[in-house]
């Protein structure tokens, strides 16, 4: 079968305004009748009740629209993005844009859950508490960890979590003085580094040897009495597995140090390998990556922090307990760093997670593994022979995990197209751009795909083709890939050297309209 | 408004190399390989990173000297540059470079593109200094300056960027000064020359995942603080400050008028010495608690032996080897590829001691544990 290509894609291209910019004064989408005088009667002055300090001077800065143009409006918008669900998402490597089944979504949105409020009376919310209490015991059962709290708001924030756990574990031991650094690895995820740092730590960062594995030997040069505790990423984000990774532990524990596994994306060892036979005394999940709930588009998203019992006084509260016959919410626990969020965290993503979960299984979720692992290395096989294509520490004899980082720097050298640019490129076949890695580029030219177990042989096939007619284009006309994109709904920054410049990007339209005013 | 584009072709630029003789400064060396049958390979790199800016055709203006310092390179790229001054074709020297880069100076270029190797950056350095930004075409023999794009095509990438004003920012990047004599004999005798305004190529797309990359100005920032925070804590400690812009980011910030390529001392925040040799430093930190703060020099990854030969053996064996500050930008680190931190001190017991793992500073409490060999 050929793979499908789209080679007459077109997406739609709207020029669409700034919505503050569509603002027709006197315009309303709703107009609100006066309520009649016995109602008013009985309100009396409304806004004399407001506290004086909370009561607006003047009107707010609002556009005017009507309702039409407001839908119009956000429409066109929607026809310009290339998201999850509307295109092949292979590109978002260290995401694991997996598909979310649609019934998970149906439960979120029934009211018997949807219509809970979290201050109601623990006796109320019961089943809400139980389906906490349970996917806990699913987690605990993953990692091997004797805890795990699903207060984080996601991924950084459980990371956050963890170095807010060390920095109270080493206090409480009167050593935080002295344990005051933290040691990750330059492919670990950038919160590895970055929520230490938050917490107060001083960050040592290791890079890897020539095989493309944390080099141990600057893991033994970098321990000492100082080391509060490592915080590491396996797989990496360049989708090689340490293999030695229990000896990092051992050094690590030798040194007097703690060790947190970041397991932010677990979809390569579902069922297969846990934080708790590494030797580790935390980790943490990404319940809305590998747990099959949405994410992108900023959220919502959980963080599931798992600890061994010795770090659990520190967690933080409330915990649920389960006393045999009721739920509780237990916030006895003296030595918690206290909340990292309000309430429970997002109740949301623990109901569709724990859904997914269930559905799937014991063996479905060691299958999710095997089969990521499986289409990742079927679509690198296939990309072998595209020209100007390389990946990282290629002939390590290491198999690559759940994603591979591929390098353009041939194709740079051959023919000046670079990364950037077959990123741009690709937007004219539908597909979303890919993630290249973080900064600053360790490896050249990079490019980092993921294709989760959800994908068909043909998404996998179709990439593969749309990768490999960019590069057949860059070789035979590079200044055409260079100008692209061609068919996407944007075509570039015309201004990038302002994304730099704090005098001149905004965010929202008021730092706008004030940064260009003067 | 049309963009200027300054060229400048070394017409001989690395055609040592070809024929074993590290090098093409000087008049007989120069005869030599044209003997040994040397062909020029400055022209057609200079035409490759041409090729880059092809469809800018019509929308800039290319300024060249004649014949083959530039004029015969562009028409064969398909340009029709503006032609400058006057050379005495087939016989060029460095002073063509200079007078080059001075007149394409004057005539408001945008960017100088110049095509060569470390002799040629010298003389642009000499004729420009930062007062123009400029970009090196790799053409020459052994390049240590870091002024230099990877390859000719992605030279000629980043001009076009900067012809279509998509570069945001410029940073001092290294030229070096390379003793072609010695290094014949196998020695390298190097010190750091001077530093050329080059192009920063940051107009990368970005995922919103990761943010933005902070620029070279934040993280030197960064860099310096932490520094700034170890001299706070010790103020009657002796800090001897090397060469560099990553260690001229630290006299910056503490509003000292430190020397961007020699060593200077600071002691409570205050400039004691600017500009000192072994001698004074050998003097300066005897029987006293001294700090070495040194960065990677020219691009290959050298922490001492290029560029700061005053901080000599004897000096840190002097003051220690646990004293010692390595400071440089992450972006700096991952430019190395991979390859380790170098020391040549001219002492192979102490560039033994300095092998192994140093920890370089980051950014503010932020190390990297990197691997150093001789």
């Amino acid at each position: 079968m050929t793979a499908r290509v789209r080679k007459d894609y077109q997406q739609a291209r709207w020029n669409e305004p700034v919505i503050y910019e569509l603002s027709l004064p006197g315009a309303r989408g709703v107009l609100v009748p006066m309520p009649d005088g016995e109602v008013q009667a009985k309100a009396g002055d409304v806004l004399g009740r407001l506290p004086k300090g909370m009561r607006r001077a003047e009107l707010p800065n609002l556009p005017e629209l009507s309702q039409k143009h407001v839908l119009s409006h956000y429409l066109h918008l929607s026809q310009e993005t290339l998201g999850s669900n509307i295109t092949n998402d292979i590109s978002e490597g260290t995401c694991t844009m997996k598909y979310n089944p649609r019934i998970n979504e149906v439960l979120v949105g029934d009211p018997r859950f949807a219509e809970l409020h979290p201050d109601q009376d623990e006796d109320t919310v019961q089943g809400i508490l139980e389906i906490y209490h349970r996917f806990s015991q699913i987690i605990k059962e993953i990692s091997g960890m004797d805890e795990v709290t699903f207060q984080p708001g996601g991924g950084n924030h459980a990371v956050y979590t963890a170095a807010s756990v060390v920095r109270a574990y080493w206090a409480a031991r009167g050593q935080l003085e002295q344990r005051n650094e933290i040691i990750t690895t330059i492919f670990s995820h950038p919160c590895d580094a970055a929520a230490p740092a938050t917490a107060g730590f001083k960050v040592i960062t290791l890079y890897p040897d020539k095989q493309g594995i944390p080099d141990i030997e600057a893991l033994k040069a970098a321990v000492s009495e100082h080391t509060a505790a490592i915080f590491m990423t396996n797989p990496e984000d360049i989708g090689i597995f340490n293999p030695r990774v229990d000896d990092f532990v051992r050094i690590v524990h030798e040194a007097g140090g703690l060790c947190f596994y970041d397991q932010a994306n677990a979809n390569a060892f579902l069922g297969v390998a846990r934080a708790r036979e590494a030797g580790f005394d935390m980790c943490h999940f990404n319940v809305h990556k590998t747990f099959g709930t949405p994410h992108g588009g900023e959220g919502p998203a959980n963080g599931a922090f798992c600890c061994a019992n010795e770090l659990a006084p520190f967690l933080p509260v409330p915990r649920v307990v389960y006393d045999g016959k009721k739920y509780h919410l237990d916030y006895d626990k003296p030595q918690s760093i206290g909340k990292v969020r309000d309430f429970m965290g997002t109740a949301g993503v623990i109901l569709k997670a724990y859904a997914w979960t269930m559905m799937m299984g014991a063996e479905g979720l060691r299958e999710t593994a095997d089969v990521s692992v499986i289409n990742n290395n079927y679509m690198l096989a296939k990309m072998e022979g595209i020209r100007g294509l390389d990946y990282a520490f290629r002939g390590n004899g290491i198999r690559r995990q759940e994603q591979v980082r591929y390098t353009w720097e041939p194709l740079k050298n051959d023919t000046g197209v670079g990364t950037d640019d077959v990123n741009n490129r690709i937007a004219d076949y539908g597909i979303e751009h890919y993630w290249t890695s973080h900064h600053p580029w360790v490896i050249p030219e990079p490019m980092t795909l993921e294709p989760c177990e959800t994908y068909s042989i043909d998404d996998l096939d179709e990439y593969v083709e749309v990768i490999r007619t960019i590069s057949e284009e860059a070789y035979a006309d590079p200044a055409f890939v260079k100008a692209a994109p061609h068919r996407a709904a944007s075509h570039r920054r015309n201004d990038d050297a302002s994304l730099d410049d704090p005098a001149k990007w905004a965010v929202t339209w008021r730092a706008h309209v004030k940064k260009t005013r003067k | 408004m049309t963009k200027k584009l300054g060229l400048i072709v070394n017409p001989f630029a690395g055609m040592g190399g070809r024929v074993g003789l590290k090098g093409s400064d000087g008049a007989d060396t120069l005869q030599k390989a044209l003997a040994l049958g040397a062909r020029p390979e400055a022209p057609r790199r200079a035409v490759e990173a041409l090729s880059m800016l092809q469809d800018l055709k019509g929308a800039l203006e290319i300024v060249a000297y004649p014949h083959e310092m530039g004029e015969d390179e562009a028409r064969q790229a398909g340009f029709e540059p503006t032609v400058v001054g006057s050379i005495d074709r087939g016989h060029t020297m460095p002073e063509d470079t200079v007078r080059a880069a001075q007149d394409l100076m004057r005539l408001g270029v945008d960017l100088l593109l110049f095509v060569g190797g470390d002799g040629t950056a010298r003389n642009v350095h000499d004729a420009v200094g930062d007062r123009v930004p400029a970009l090196g075409v790799p053409a020459g023999v052994k390049i240590h300056s870091a002024v230099y794009a990877t390859t000719p095509r992605a030279a000629g990438d980043l001009a076009k960027m900067v012809m279509e004003e998509r570069v945001g920012a410029f940073h001092d990047a290294e030229v070096m000064d390379i003793d072609e004599d010695a290094f014949r004999e196998g020695r390298v005798s190097s010190r750091l020359y001077g530093y050329l305004r080059v192009p920063a190529d940051t107009g990368h797309v970005q995922n919103m995942k990761s943010g933005r990359a902070a620029g070279d100005e934040a993280a030197l920032a960064a860099i310096a603080e932490h520094v700034i925070e170890a001299m706070e804590a010790h103020p009657d400690d002796l800090f001897i400050v090397g060469p560099g812009t990553t260690t001229r980011a630290i006299m910056d910030r503490l509003g000292l008028q430190g020397t961007l390529l020699g060593v200077d001392l600071v002691e409570g925040l205050r400039l004691v010495g600017s500009d000192v040799g072994e001698r004074d430093l050998l003097e300066r930190s005897q029987g006293r608690r001294s700090h070495v703060v040194v960065t990677v020099i020219g691009g290959q990854g050298y922490i001492f032996g290029r560029g700061n030969q005053q901080i000599s053996p004897r000096v840190l064996a002097q003051v220690g080897l646990q004293s010692l500050m390595v400071v440089a930008t992450r972006q700096k680190i991952a430019s190395l590829r991979g390859g380790p931190l170098l020391v040549d001190t001219g002492d192979a017991e102490m560039d033994r001691r300095l092998s192994g793992y140093a920890r370089v500073i980051t950014g503010f409490h932020d190390e990297i544990v990197y691997r150093v060999e001789a």
